[in-house]
């Protein structure tokens, strides 16, 4: 079991890595799908498949597709593959790199020290996700529909593209 | 009841100061004229109880003031003779002011705190004259300055207002501090500052012309001296003609110049202690007339002659103090006070009718159309001249000169100086009324004063002409009344030996003066005024020398101004301005270093987050 | 069979988590900026999927659940934004959204 575990683990890190170094954003989006996929993996190796489903329905399928579709409405040209060269030198990456790595560090320190004894596998099936999301859960599911609410108008709103009307005498101004 | 004569005008002062705003506009001058009013009448009042009871004085203790170290000033007021003199004139004088006031203000925005400030005025020239203790005296001494620098500056959005009133205080207060260091002397020598035990006393504790008195003589002369704007000290009073006409009448003709006359016939006893500096007193009164005098004869605008006579009148009154003329002194100031107050409202009068205008060169031919300012600015105009016989003027400047000539401390330099200066004060009074009243209009009038200012004047008027009959000289009557009356307050005067019989010849000596500078004015200015011209083109050199007060204003700057602004531009380098910079250049720096992190890009931001975050776990983790 | 152990799961998360952040902090593009996002909420996610498997409780994949509608939620909004932006600025630069300068 652990072996799958490395196994899906090295692959999540390294499609991840890919995801940040692409210049293309497509190529980014295919790997970020890759990552998502093996995490599933590791989920369903973690006895929590019916998080590992819903990473794959939703993340990779839903929100991944609606990054791809506004990239289409975008346009978005070969320019751009040369806009990211010249926004990525390798000395781009210095800085932040060094701020995440301490971050990182600290991290795993902290881990070392937290001795937490492995406890059996036991799969927590969908059946008592269920259970538990509409039981003490409840409260937190109206507010995630508040929020999904939220979202579609909000995005529906801003989203919207008006036609600017433009007074006539400004129309010259702006020509 | 003696304590409401100043409490009343100090009322006034607070309700206007408080409510002055809210009152409707009718209401400031009732407040304001009836204090001084109500004032008046009890001044009346006190004055038939105190000269019906025969009683020499009158004490009234309020309250414990200061206790400390030996010195016991108390809040108490004395009333005799040479008070009540003084109380009348500030009173009467002042009531009339307030209500000529009343018409002249009318227009003006700051109405309530004109009204205001004068109140405070009155109140605390009652204060210094009615002070039993030379602590209180200060206190309505520095009150008074105070209230002549906030209405020498009245109309402070002027510049050059708020500049002669700083020069009027700076002036005064040097004369200020010479008398305070007076006064720590007598404390230091006697051990008290109360009037009547330093009269008690002095006579013991000194010999007649001791150092330590003269010197405090000297210095209580200073502070006079700052006060009442003679020599060395008078430079403020004609640029203090800024402020308005009423204010120049109330403060710098009939009362607060007079302060230092009142000083020294106070304290007449250290005077008499230290005849250096009685004769210092006499020599200082002697030279500002004659210098004032020549000051006034040339100028161009119609307040500032009144300003320079001012100076030159009470530089008769010093005089005459140094020649031990004492009450002769009060019963000048007193006329002086009815007629100059008279000249300034008429002048006031003038000016506005003409619409602001005050050159008098412009001015003209308002005989005719402003007949009641014309006669009661003549009435004044013959008593500053002193026409014989039918001014009081004649009377009180006549006394002067006659004990300068026969008086035992008398002098014969003192009454050619005086003689001088009465043919000088002929002249340039003449000259201003014929400028002024007499020729062809050169500025038209623009509206003619109402009732409320046409009635003080006369009333002034009135005063001046009957206000010297109380004294009248040997030779016409002789009547005393008025010396009696301040003689158990200040020493009498004694003749030489053998000078009584010349007394008609000084007298005709006196009219023929004054009635030859009349003449000499009106042949300069009226019948050939083409002569006064070429005269001035002549004597150019000495015609700006007398213009510019003596360059006595240039002399100041070159002695004081000048060092003290040199000294200070390089005291502005100093290392205390340093801290101060130092702390805004720090604060300059680090907005300059924190507006750089306000880069507006996302990735700053985020950074600044991570950084966060890394610090707060690190100090999680550390401790 | 044995179990993974806590400690491995979160140091994965850890990593994701770090490779989002350099992601985030390095990338101009808003379009990659929003990618990461999703990187480091994904990781997050798994956190917490670890952490209910160690517990054996269902409470880590009731709080992924709500950590995914909220990702979804805050990705449809971010892109309504981003089309906003750039239809404004007319690139992807997120340097270029810098009025707030100063």
């Amino acid at each position: 079991m652990i072996t799958t575990f490395y196994i899906a683990s090295v692959i999540a890190i390294i499609s991840t890595i890919m995801v940040i170094t692409r210049y293309n954003m497509i190529h980014a989006l295919l790997y970020l799908v890759v990552s998502f996929l093996s995490l599933s993996v590791v989920f369903f190796i973690l006895g929590a498949p019916f998080a590992a489903v819903l990473e794959v329905i939703v993340y990779a399928g839903a929100i991944v597709v609606l990054i791809i579709f506004v990239i289409m409405m975008l346009n978005i040209r070969e320019e751009s593959v040369e806009e990211e060269k010249r926004w990525l030198p390798p000395r781009a990456w210095i800085g932040p790199s060094v701020l995440s790595l301490i971050l990182l560090a600290e991290l795993v320190y902290v881990l070392t020290f937290v001795d937490a004894a492995p406890s059996g596998v036991k799969v927590v099936n969908a059946r008592a996700v269920g259970l538990s999301l509409y039981g003490p859960y409840i409260i937190g599911v109206e507010l995630s529909g508040l929020l999904l609410m939220a979202g579609i108008v909000g995005a529906y709103h801003l989203g919207r593209q008006k036609k600017k009307v433009v007074h006539r005498f400004l129309e010259k101004a702006e020509e | 009841m003696l304590w409401l004569i100043p409490a009343l005008p100090f009322a006034g002062a607070f309700i206007l100061v408080v409510g002055g705003s809210r009152l409707p506009k009718g209401m400031i001058p009732l407040v304001g004229v009836s204090s001084v009013a109500l004032s008046a009448v009890l001044t009346l009042a006190l004055a038939f109880d105190f000269v019906g009871s025969g009683a020499t004085s009158y004490d009234q203790r309020l309250w414990d003031w200061l206790d400390v170290a030996g010195l016991s000033a108390a809040f108490s007021l004395h009333l005799d003779a040479l008070t009540l003199v003084f109380l009348f004139v500030i009173t009467f004088v002042g009531s009339l002011i307030h209500i000529y006031s009343a018409e002249f203000m009318s227009d003006d925005d700051g109405y309530a705190r004109f009204f205001a400030y004068l109140n405070l005025f009155v109140s605390a020239m009652l204060i210094l004259v009615l002070a039993d203790n030379l602590v209180l005296l200060y206190l309505g001494w520095e009150g008074v300055g105070l209230c002549s620098y906030l209405l020498i500056g009245f109309w402070y959005k002027e510049e050059k207002n708020g500049y002669a009133s700083r020069k009027a205080f700076i002036t005064t207060r040097v004369g200020d501090t010479a008398m305070a260091i007076g006064l720590f002397l007598l404390f230091q020598e006697l051990n008290t500052l109360k009037i009547h035990e330093v009269a008690a006393i002095a006579p013991s504790a000194w010999t007649t012309g001791s150092p330590v008195v003269t010197l405090i003589a000297l210095l209580l002369l200073g502070g006079a001296v700052g006060k009442s704007a003679q020599l060395p000290l008078q430079t403020w009073l004609p640029d203090a003609m800024a402020g308005p006409s009423p204010v120049s009448a109330l403060i710098h003709a009939a009362t607060m110049v007079t302060a230092g006359v009142y000083l020294i016939a106070r304290m007449y006893m250290l005077f008499e202690l230290a005849p250096l500096a009685q004769l210092a007193v006499g020599v200082v009164g002697a030279v500002t007339l004659l210098m004032a005098g020549c000051s006034a004869l040339t100028q161009y605008d119609l307040k500032r002659v009144l300003a320079y006579s001012t100076i030159s009148q009470i530089g008769y009154m010093f005089l005459a103090l140094g020649i031990g003329a004492w009450s002769a002194s009060i019963f000048h100031f007193m006329i002086h006070a009815f007629f100059k107050a008279l000249l300034f409202l008429a002048a006031g009068a003038v000016i506005m009718a003409l619409h602001h205008e005050h050159d008098m060169f412009r001015m003209g031919g308002l005989r005719k159309k402003l007949p009641a300012v014309y006669w009661t600015f003549l009435t004044g105009a013959g008593s500053l001249a002193a026409l014989p016989l039918i001014t009081s003027g004649f009377y009180s400047k006549d006394q002067i000169l006659w004990i300068a000539w026969a008086g035992e401390k008398g002098n014969t330099w003192f009454f050619l100086a005086a003689l001088m200066g009465a043919f000088i004060t002929a002249i340039y009074t003449a000259r201003m009324i014929f400028l002024t009243f007499w020729g062809e209009e050169k500025t038209h009038v623009s509206h003619a004063p109402g009732v409320q200012m046409v009635l003080p004047l006369v009333a002034l008027a009135i005063l001046s002409t009957i206000g010297g009959f109380v004294e009248l000289p040997h030779t016409m009557g002789h009547l005393t009344a008025f010396s009696d009356f301040l003689g158990p307050v200040l020493p009498g005067v004694t003749l030489r030996p053998g000078a009584e019989e010349s007394e008609w010849i000084l007298q005709s000596i006196a009219a023929i003066v004054a009635l030859s500078g009349v003449g000499l004015g009106y042949y300069f200015y009226v019948a050939k005024p083409v002569m006064a011209d070429s005269l001035k083109r002549q004597a150019g050199f000495i015609h700006q020398f007398w213009f510019s007060g003596w360059a006595m204003d240039k002399l100041y700057d070159l002695l004081f101004v000048r060092p003290f602004v040199f000294l200070s531009n390089i005291n502005k380098q100093d290392i205390i301005d340093k801290l101060y910079a130092g702390i805004v250049s720090v604060s300059e720096t680090m907005h300059r270093m924190f507006s750089f992190t306000q880069s507006g890009m996302l990735r700053w931001y985020l950074a600044g987050i991570v950084i966060g975050a890394i610090a707060v776990i690190t100090i999680g983790l550390v401790s | 069979m044995n179990t993974v152990p806590v400690e491995y799961g979160l140091v994965l998360a850890g990593i994701l988590f770090t490779l989002g952040l350099v992601s985030v902090l390095t990338r101009r593009n808003i379009i990659f900026m929003l990618i990461s996002v999703e990187i480091m909420l994904n990781a997050s996610g798994l956190a917490f999927i670890v952490a209910g498997a160690r517990w054996m409780q269902p409470d880590g994949q009731v709080m992924f659940i709500f950590i995914l509608t909220m990702a979804a939620a805050e990705v449809s909004v971010g892109l309504a934004l981003i089309l906003q932006i750039y239809h404004q600025l007319k690139t992807l630069d997120s340097d270029a959204a810098n009025k707030m300068k100063g």
